[in-house]
């Protein structure tokens, strides 16, 4: 009770101190430039100074946050990957040189790759199916719902879901994991499906994938009603069957979303860190580029150096999909 | 947009959505069944078979000297082999080897002139001539069972294992991260859409650049940071204040541009008659933009509600894991390790902490889908 009461304090205050600091700086500015003065000129002059420093003000807390939370820490993980574990010793390259000679790292590389090359893939493919499918049945929205809900859902509150469905008994005893029981009624072997190295980054990018293709479906979805009607009802006087739609007419038209969706699942899976944490921590060569840099932020005290490297890493990955985005978006600024 | 005669095409759909819909929701639902089950039961069977009627065999222990009461030089253990729980007893018996030895209903003659009488709705009599020892006799019954469904669990994961201090951690972390963001977010995207002042271009573009920024850049600068403030203030370095700005910092980017394409795409007349009667951009944003623009304020707070409330890195590398403000996706993966085998307490657990996105999503998914469209499709 107590601590709620401090939460809604909290929430007061801040929200007091964001809206107090807009009110007053504004009000501010018009006590010093009035744009009412006895002189006309001396008014339009004042609104001119005026109209050049608000922007300012309207961008000053963004821009702060940005600066502090997103650009600094750019800059100072570049700084931190050249010096030693508590960041204060100059090394120059050697973290760069410890982690192509590490095998943890080349594991997760190649276990990053994996989930790279599958799960934006499967995610577009089944997001794509399903949005394609509902359009045609009356219960197509429920459906859609029922897809989309895992998108709420915590990757750790996933991975409980999830390791429940893999989980494991011994020989003998009745199998409570659905996966298993289903193998097991099928006359199969059951398995601790989560312990056999390389088959286990399947087993984990599943999770992923049953999140991640909700956002697929609603964005496909409506790219697929935003097609003109026009061109399907010719294809379809042309003497075209569904599939042949499908596929010659209506993907091309949307290839524009999907590689908004594509890039998006891809950028989610660089990042990919909280499911492999609570499945394996990296155990049964699942690890990851995420989850390796967490770990030697802790490990034996912390090394600084090393964590952000691989912080690097994962960045350099990014900046080919930054620089499409930041294209696209100007592209999209100009036809306004 | 198509006839809809019933082709081929349409049963096939029908068909794989069904199947689709039906993996995707079965984890989730395997879950929620599971952590309404009894700990026992839970070992014991697939929560798939907790739904139907079941066919059990039963151990129960009687309860011995000490629960015997005296009547005419017999001593009696009574009670309920079921344990009071709902069941149909058909047969029982008394030792491991035959446990459905006899027919229930009937009474039957035991060692040292002990009797048995167990009733169909597992109501037993024992009577024996001799005091009861310190351990009770085994009755074997053989029962069928139908649904049982309790709430201990979540009895027990709210006070014993700190699942109801985590839920108030939670929500003190998230609902901050929430609101202020959005207050900030909305007055810079004003400016970059309907004021002129340089590098205007410049900043938006700097805005989409980090959209994509992995918060993995960010820890261990902000870490380092955070640490240095502490020690030089004498503040802990870990604090709901020092959260909340995180959170605020790392969901600008997608707040300003989902507003930003919101508030560009108003019709430019609204300001420009605002202008003419006198107003500043002060007076135009306060009461002309921020009431036009709830929609899409809700579709980003709900988007930063989610994102905060399902956390686990910034919590756990700016909060910490300590008792007192661990939040629950922290909780969970801990208990994920320490109590990896006790699924009443993960399942109970766990529910616990999606519940709260899942009733969000359920009720306010036309935001979502708004807010997400927006922000990726043009003209969404």
């Amino acid at each position: 009770m107590e601590q709620i009461l401090k939460a809604l304090l909290a929430v007061v205050i801040g929200v007091a101190a964001a809206v107090a600091y807009f009110y007053g700086s504004n009000k501010l500015l018009d006590l010093i430039f009035p744009s009412q003065t006895k002189d006309p000129a001396d008014g339009a002059r004042n609104l001119r100074v005026s109209g050049m420093i608000r922007p300012w003000l309207f961008l000053g807390p963004a821009l702060l946050s940005l600066g502090v939370y997103l650009v600094y820490p750019v800059v100072a993980s570049v700084w931190y990957s050249l010096h030693g574990a508590s960041g204060d010793t100059y090394v120059g390259l050697a973290n760069y040189r410890w982690m192509f000679g590490d095998s943890e790292f080349r594991q997760s590389m190649f276990n990053n790759m994996l989930w790279l090359i599958f799960v934006p893939a499967l995610s577009t493919f089944f997001g794509l199916i399903i949005a394609w499918l509902t359009d045609r049945i009356w219960w197509g929205s429920f459906a859609k719902m029922m897809i989309f809900m895992p998108m709420a859902i915590s990757f750790v509150g996933a991975s409980v879901i999830w390791k429940f469905v893999y989980d494991y008994r011994g020989e003998g005893s009745e199998q409570i994991g659905i996966l298993n029981a289903i193998v097991v009624a099928m006359g199969g072997e059951p398995h601790v499906w989560i312990a056999m190295p390389f088959w286990n980054n399947f087993f984990l990018m599943v999770i992923l994938l049953w999140i991640q293709t909700g956002f697929a479906m609603v964005l496909l979805s409506a790219a697929l009603r935003g097609i003109p009607e026009e061109t399907i009802e010719a294809a379809v006087i042309d003497g075209a069957n569904g599939v042949q739609i499908f596929f010659k007419i209506m993907i091309p038209q949307i290839y524009n979303t999907i590689a908004v969706v594509w890039t998006t699942i891809t950028i989610i899976v660089l990042k990919i860190f909280d499911i492999v944490l609570a499945m394996t921590n990296g155990q049964w060569d699942t690890q990851v580029l995420a989850n390796l840099m967490f770990d030697w932020m802790f490990r034996g005290g912390g090394d600084f150096g090393r964590g952000a490297t691989i912080a690097i890493v994962i960045m350099v990955l990014v900046i080919p999909i930054m620089v499409w985005n930041i294209r696209n978006a100007r592209k999209e600024m100009e036809g306004r | 947009m198509y006839s809809h005669k019933k082709s081929p095409l349409v049963w096939f759909s029908h068909i794989t959505v069904l199947v689709l819909v039906v993996l995707w929701t079965i984890p989730t639902f395997g879950l929620l069944v599971t952590s309404l089950r009894d700990k026992d039961q839970i070992v014991a069977s697939g929560w798939w078979t907790s739904l139907a009627t079941s066919t059990q065999n039963l151990i129960y222990r009687t309860p011995g000297e000490a629960g015997q009461t005296e009547e005419g030089g017999l001593y009696i253990n009574t009670g309920n082999a079921l344990e009071d729980g709902a069941g149909k007893v058909s047969r029982f018996g008394t030792s491991s080897l035959s446990p459905e030895e006899y027919e229930v209903g009937q009474t039957v003659d035991l060692d040292d002139g002990m009797q048995l009488t167990v009733e169909e709705n597992g109501d037993y009599r024992l009577t024996s001539p001799e005091p009861f020892g310190r351990r009770g006799e085994r009755i074997f019954v053989t029962a069928e069972i139908p649904p049982r469904f309790t709430l201990e669990n979540y009895r027990n994961v709210l006070t014993a294992e700190g699942i109801g201090q985590s839920f108030l951690n939670s929500l003190t972390v998230a609902i901050p991260s929430t609101i202020i963001p959005v207050l900030v977010a909305a007055y810079a995207a004003y400016a970059l859409s309907w004021m002129k002042f340089p590098f205007r271009n410049l900043l938006l573009a700097i805005v989409v650049g980090l959209l994509v920024v992995p918060l993995q850049m960010s820890l261990i600068p902000l870490l380092k940071m955070y640490n240095y403030i502490g020690q030089t203030f004498d503040v802990p370095a870990k604090t709901y204040v020092g959260i909340w700005l995180a959170h605020m910092g790392f969901g600008l980017p997608l707040a300003i541009y989902l507003l930003r394409n919101y508030i560009a795409g108003l019709p430019r007349e609204l300001m420009e008659s605002a202008r003419v009667d006198g107003a500043n951009d002060f007076t135009i944003f306060n009461k002309i933009i921020l009431p036009l623009s709830y929609p899409a304020l809700a579709s980003f707070a709900i988007f930063q509600f989610l994102w905060t409330w399902n956390d686990l890195l910034v919590a756990t590398v700016f909060l910490g894991n300590s008792e007192q403000t661990i939040v629950l996706t922290a909780r969970l993966r801990e208990l994920l390790g320490s109590r990896g085998g006790n699924w009443e307490i993960l399942t109970a657990s766990a529910f616990v902490s999606i519940i709260v996105p899942l009733i969000v999503f359920f009720a306010l998914q036309r935001y979502l889908v708004r807010g997400l469209l927006a922000g990726s499709v043009k003209g969404g």
